[in-house]
């Protein structure tokens, strides 16, 4: 998982984006043009709450769109982490929002807009 | 690659033997799913790992032959 030790360039570009970046999303496409559905529906969220995230593409390199499902143990694209930790995909991500657990949670993260 | 509704509620019932299991054909494509499981298998489990479990019973079927599967997990109240 995220702490082992690896020579694996893909894990470990996953592992430094996840540490350097409060919030990242693993999408398909960018946050301006998602190439996804799923994707689409976490970005919107995101920018509701007004949160700053980075987003990586995964739809630039194969390694990166099989490396993110292994280093997560999750199949599927997108995935948030905040602070590190893998939040979720499309549906908890959703399911989070809804329920107002997600705000609550990026506010005690510190990664709430301000 | 598509994957009928019958495989899916299959791989789904042999992984949850005790569960209450709805599978929904969102789009009519065989390719997008929305399943509701209620199992005690999920009783205290975070909900990613709730999921991670529904993965598992699907054997890799997940983003390979599976494109989307909305999931809700829930343990029995």
């Amino acid at each position: 998982m995220s702490d082992a030790a690896t020579t694996d360039p893909v894990h470990d570009f996953i592992a430094k984006a996840v540490s350097e970046h409060p919030v990242v999303l693993f999408m398909k496409g960018v946050p301006d043009q998602p190439r996804c559905g799923f994707s689409s529906q976490v970005v919107q969220i995101l920018d509701q709450l007004g949160v700053d995230f980075v987003g990586v593409d995964v739809l630039q390199s194969e390694p990166l769109r099989e490396g993110i499902k292994r280093f997560s143990d999750w199949p599927t694209i997108p995935q948030l982490y905040v602070k590190g930790e893998f939040v979720g995909g499309c549906d908890i991500v959703r399911e989070m929002f809804q329920t107002g657990e997600l705000q609550g949670f990026l506010e005690q993260q510190g990664v709430a807009a301000q | 690659m598509p994957m009928p509704i019958a495989d899916l509620e299959a791989a789904l019932r042999e992984g949850f033997p005790d569960a209450e299991i709805q599978v929904e054909d969102l789009a009519g494509d065989n390719d997008h799913y929305r399943a509701r499981i209620v199992s005690a298998a999920f009783a205290g489990v975070p909900r990613v790992k709730q999921h991670q479990l529904v993965y598992a019973a699907l054997k890799g079927k997940m983003g390979g032959e599976l494109h989307a599967l909305a999931l809700e997990t829930s343990a029995p109240a």
